[in-house]
């Protein structure tokens, strides 16, 4: 008996090759992480030239703030420093307890504190910068 | 080729006696030549039969006598005894349940290995042909081809040691090998296993991976495709 070859299909289903995995939350927040880690970088180091190496820091005082925050830039600039680096830090303290913190409720616990403890500061730093009297 | 005295210090374990695990140490005569498998095999035959841990081929091939060498992740039946040094300790790998001695539980492991469904899926039937792939197409998983499963990357990582949900290095190696091959289909299935909060965000990049292959797999690189491939949908 000859041994025949099956038919071909003559319509392949469609290629799941092409499926597009959806992007979700952990995703968007690994991305984050690379894209405010390097603006991050940047801001940090204009920031410590300016006060630290341009400026002796022992005679940052108010007139200095004052003089730099006139500018409304600068006030932009170190917001941004802030919002970046609070969410930046934690982004990355929620992955670390997402790790490392295994019972659920002390989970939940850790993060709830973190979060709020992130909120207050962001809170109170966005106040500060732009409720500061213009000189 | 030299005769040596080797102190080994090897942690043990067993759970019908002991509470926690300690260290016993053993002189055992080899040659440098010798493997570290060779050494426990001289403390099993000769010194302390009770002693146990896994090994199959003994060549490096199947994978099964990966364990903590003077530290790293390494093949016993790879590593000279002229390469680690007279001194030698050592422990089961670490981020699995010991179940005695070196022997871990290895089935969390190849469950997550099974996860990211290591195998070709293909819906058309190729006929009485093979499924033809040019040398271009295959170069492109050549590397994620060489993983022969035992766990010494997955075990090397500081993020599996804490969260045994991330499915770990070894099992996203794997999931490249097939994500890359232009003759699957599943592709998206997989990097859709892999996008989730146990997959490939897990990674910190830390290297570890890398450093512990004992077939030299550049495990980072292979997991930073695929982290790509899902940001970009480029495979």
């Amino acid at each position: 008996m000859a041994i025949r070859a099956p038919e071909k299909e003559p319509t392949p289903p469609p290629s799941l090759r092409a499926q597009r995995p959806r992007p979700n939350f952990e995703t968007w927040s690994w991305f984050f992480m690379r894209i405010s880690g390097l603006v991050l970088l940047f801001l940090a180091l204009i920031h410590f030239t300016l006060t630290h190496i341009m400026h002796d820091v022992v005679k940052t005082n108010y007139n200095f703030v004052a003089h730099r925050w006139h500018n409304l830039g600068w006030r932009i600039f170190d917001w941004s420093l802030l919002a970046l680096a609070l969410a930046h830090g934690l982004n990355g303290l929620r992955l670390i307890v997402d790790d490392y913190v295994r019972r659920p409720g002390r989970r939940a616990a850790t993060k709830a504190t973190l979060y709020m403890l992130t909120g207050v500061l962001f809170a109170y730093g966005t106040m500060v910068i732009f409720t500061f009297p213009r000189a | 080729m030299a005769v040596v005295d080797v102190e080994l210090k090897i942690k043990r374990y067993n759970p019908e006696q002991d509470k926690k695990p300690h260290w016993e140490t053993y002189e055992v005569r080899v040659e440098d030549t010798d493997r570290v498998v060779d050494a426990l095999h001289e403390v099993k035959w000769h010194h302390d039969g009770t002693l146990s841990f896994r090994r199959s081929c003994v060549h490096g091939v199947c994978g099964s006598d990966a364990m903590v060498i003077n530290g790293s992740n390494a093949l016993a039946c790879v590593l000279l005894v002229k390469d680690v040094g007279t001194n030698i300790t050592v422990e089961p790998i670490r981020g699995l349940r010991v179940i005695k001695d070196l022997v871990v539980d290895m089935e969390p492991f190849f469950d997550q290995y099974k996860s990211v469904l290591p195998y070709l899926i293909n819906s058309t039937d190729p006929g009485y042909e093979e499924r033809r792939q040019s040398p271009e197409d295959r170069e492109r998983f050549d590397d994620t081809t060489k993983c022969i499963l035992c766990a010494a990357c997955t075990t090397s990582c500081p993020i599996y040691w804490g969260n045994e949900s991330y499915v770990g290095p070894a099992a996203i190696v794997n999931a490249h090998r097939f994500i890359f091959d232009s003759r699957d289909e599943a592709a998206g299935d997989r990097l859709d296993i892999l996008n989730q909060r146990s997959g490939v965000w897990r990674c910190r990049t830390a290297f570890s991976c890398t450093e512990a292959c004992p077939r030299d797999i550049k495990i980072t690189q292979a997991i930073q495709e695929v982290k790509r491939a899902i940001l970009y949908n480029r495979i």
